[in-house]
């Protein structure tokens, strides 16, 4: 399977969204970087998975390639054709070429529509049949090949007729119907109860292999992806922090991100309930401010010096320190330290509105090691300047990617290569 | 265990009028809950394991009756007074909830809230003492002090879970009722929330009723699990022994069919459960049984004993034959 030819080139790829400035136009345009900088090729008959958690980008990533969003940079390559810029009208012939599974099939059904309206739709749309009989036979092949048999039972239903997993049979069986070659599944089974959950998983599967498909498959659950997927990638805040065949990240992660989220999935196996788990601090922070360096670093169990730590990773070690200590300690370090919102974040260095920057920074010493981060190691600096305290911080590189153990990763971890 | 139980709950139902008749979305179910112990409900949607924490607490829509005993350390909640209901809610159990936002007030800052529940029960506490001890129970669900006066929307979903935990032990209730509390959130972030939970039932003895529809999560904290079906366990015992043997049909296909790391073959319950205005006759999961017999779609089986502590409702086990056991077999 490895061995075939790819299908879909996608080569530094960026999502960003204009949020615009604040009022009257004033104020900082803030810019989301959903997708920043994404380079990846499927090949054909395969099911490439993109895993991340919400917030990873992974959903406009799909989007992006069947231009529901339009790609603000870098190059999707259609079987050599470039779809980025695009106009709607240039891409609408493609569109049955490229088919979309979305999570929920309460969403992506029209209840106004019966199944065989619904899943005939396209066929009209698209011009492919000319006659309601022509798209009627049409509509129960397709049921019928996703398991919806007899397709007399369906056709003149509404979605709110039948049940979760059958109505998403019936959101496969629209996908389908146009003939498309690649098909983008966000979260297909999701949204669908456990014990349905293997038999729509398989029926994908099935069609794939009866009609010569390749599967883009978009999840946060790892557990699936494992049992699904050829090659897969892990995102992270808009960027692949590790790619490559899926059994090799699974049975040997080597992204620290990677392996955190293969040890946070809950076992079904009551015996293993104390094994050794390493789990990330905090949550996915906003993409509209992504951290310095290794957009992971903050949370990440491994990270270490040149990780990319800059002032806010200070102040949250200092607000972390403070849920674990008595009333009287964080009032005077509180003191000393100042409001968080006085301090004066920049890139690399804080200023803290202090009385005593002195005392502080011989505070900010003395509690390097007890803090739950490296960040005190990574400062290069700690002066007081016009009464303040400024605390720099040395150089923090984005994680180049690069070749370990038969896959990419991008992580200092494996040698510190700074990202083009 | 020998223990009283924190909560013992017998022949529990909740009916919801439907325009098809009554809907007995819980039936007659029954189980005892020990301080400092964990029981995992477990089903798919439908199976009632929603209504049944809710009836627990009696926060139940219009027009649901609720029937059966609910008895809290001797208590009887079932048919109490709204006073002695409103006491319950926060002092004895505490509820919480899947989407956090929509419980937290957007206009109140964190520590209000705080001040607010603690203040109702308690009106003596100044709020000074109500705002030190949200700082307190906020410090140790992971909430900096320096945050306790931002508003809901400064936190990000996994930190307003932590929020409604704070809210939820800072009376300390007995009995905490956990309804998919972490289903919302990332898997990373529920693995936190999870270890949360798990402390404060080891750091302070309280009872938890995590009602969840992911088997993983069960057994990873809970202590015994209960199988829902159609309103009622079907199997019941300890996470240990029925997650090794299960002994109900239904259970066994439940567990084949999680899709977990180490899964290498898929599997699935065919059909759908039943509609609960008109119940199959027999077991209700007969139809959707492989194991199934001629007498499973005519006797209803109740739980009979299938292994020490473990439960299940099956005919394929002696004693859930209620023939049987009328005539005392």
């Amino acid at each position: 399977m490895s061995e075939r030819e790819p299908v879909l080139e996608v080569s530094g790829l960026e999502t960003h969204f204009h949020l615009g400035g604040g009022l009257l136009g004033r104020g900082e345009e803030q810019v989301v970087r959903a997708v920043d900088g994404v380079t990846f090729d499927i090949r054909e008959g395969e099911i490439f998975g993109l895993v991340g958690e919400s917030g990873s980008g992974k959903t406009t990533l799909g989007r992006t390639i069947l231009g529901l969003v339009p790609a603000t940079g870098g190059s999707i390559r259609w079987k050599g054709r470039e779809l980025v810029g695009l106009t709607e009208k240039e891409f609408r012939p493609l569109r049955r070429r490229l088919g979309m599974i979305f999570q929920d099939p309460n969403a992506s059904l029209n209840p106004a529509m019966t199944v065989a309206q619904g899943v005939g739709h396209p066929l009209r749309i698209h011009g492919i049949t000319q006659t309601r009989a022509e798209t009627r036979a049409r509509v129960a092949e397709m049921l019928e090949r996703c398991g919806l048999a007899p397709a007399e039972r369906y056709l003149d239903v509404y979605p709110e007729d039948i049940s979760g997993g059958q109505k998403q049979r019936v959101v496969i069986a629209r996908t389908l119907i146009t003939g498309p070659e690649l098909v983008v599944a966000d979260e297909p089974v999701a949204a669908l109860d456990m014990s349905i959950r293997a038999k729509v998983l398989e029926l994908m599967m099935d069609l794939k292999d009866e009609l010569g498909l390749t599967y883009l498959y978009i999840t946060h659950d790892l557990a699936s992806g494992r049992f699904v997927c050829d090659r897969m990638a892990i995102m992270y805040l808009g960027q692949m922090v590790e790619w490559g065949e899926a059994r090799a990240i699974y049975d040997d992660p080597q992204h620290p991100y990677t392996a955190s989220l293969l040890d946070a999935i809950p076992l079904p196996d009551p015996s293993r309930r104390d094994r050794d788990k390493q789990l990330p601090r905090g949550e996915i922070p906003d993409a509209l401010s992504p951290p310095r360096g290794c957009r992971f670093h903050p949370r990440c169990p491994r990270a270490f010096e040149p990780c990319g730590w800059e002032g806010r990773d200070l102040i949250d070690a200092l607000e972390d320190r403070w849920t674990r200590i008595d009333e009287a300690t964080f009032e005077r370090e509180l003191g000393l330290v100042g409001d968080r919102t006085a301090a004066v974040v920049a890139d690399d260095h804080v200023r803290f509105r202090t009385d005593d920057p002195h005392a502080l920074r011989q505070l900010l010493t003395e509690l390097g090691p007890s803090l739950p981060t490296v960040v005190i190691d990574a400062t290069t600096s700690m002066e007081a300047d016009a009464g303040d305290l400024v605390v720099r911080f040395g150089a923090g590189p984005a994680p180049g990617d690069q070749v370990v153990a038969g896959r990419t990763v991008a992580c200092h971890l494996h040698g510190v290569v700074e990202r083009s | 265990m020998s223990t009283v139980p924190a909560l013992s709950v017998s022949d529990l139902t909740v009916d919801y009028a439907t325009p098809k008749g009554y809907l007995r979305a819980v039936d007659g179910v029954a189980f005892d809950l020990h301080p400092g112990e964990s029981l995992g409900l477990v089903g798919e949607s439908g199976c009632g394991k929603s209504s049944l924490g809710r009836a627990l607490m009696q926060l139940l829509p219009q027009g649901a009756l609720v029937g059966g005993s609910v008895n809290l350390a001797g208590d009887e909640l079932i048919g109490a007074s709204d006073a002695r209901l409103r006491k319950a809610r926060g002092e004895d159990l505490a509820l919480v909830f899947q989407e956090p936002m929509t419980r937290l007030d957007p206009l109140m800052k964190v520590s209000d809230h705080f001040v607010e529940a603690i203040r109702a029960h308690r009106p003596e506490t100044s709020k000074d003492e109500a705002r030190h001890m949200a700082r307190e129970v906020l410090a140790q669900m992971g909430i900096p002090p320096t945050r306790a006066n931002n508003y809901p929307h400064e936190f990000s979903g996994g930190m307003r879970q932590r929020i409604m935990l704070a809210l939820g032990i800072v009376l300390k209730p007995q009995v905490i009722i956990a309804d998919e509390p972490t289903t919302a959130l990332d898997v990373i972030v529920e693995a936190q929330i999870l270890d949360l939970l798990d402390r404060l039932r080891s750091d302070h003895n309280v009872g938890l009723i995590l009602i969840t529809h992911n088997l993983g999560i069960v057994a990873e904290t809970c202590d015994r699990v209960a199988v829902m079906y159609a309103g009622r366990i079907v199997e019941i015992g300890p996470v240990v022994d029925v997650f090794a043997r299960p002994k109900h049909p239904y259970t066994q296909g439940l567990l084949r069919s999680v899709i977990s790391v180490d899964t290498t073959e898929l599997s699935s319950i065919d059909g759908s459960p039943p509609d609960l205005t008109a119940p199959p006759r027999g077991c209700r999961f007969a139809p959707r049984c492989d194991q199934a017999f001629e007498d499973c779609h005519s006797v209803d089986p109740m739980l009979a004993q299938v292994a020490l502590d473990q439960h299940a409702a099956c005919l394929l086990y002696p004693g859930a034959d209620r023939r049987g056991a009328e005539v005392g077999v």
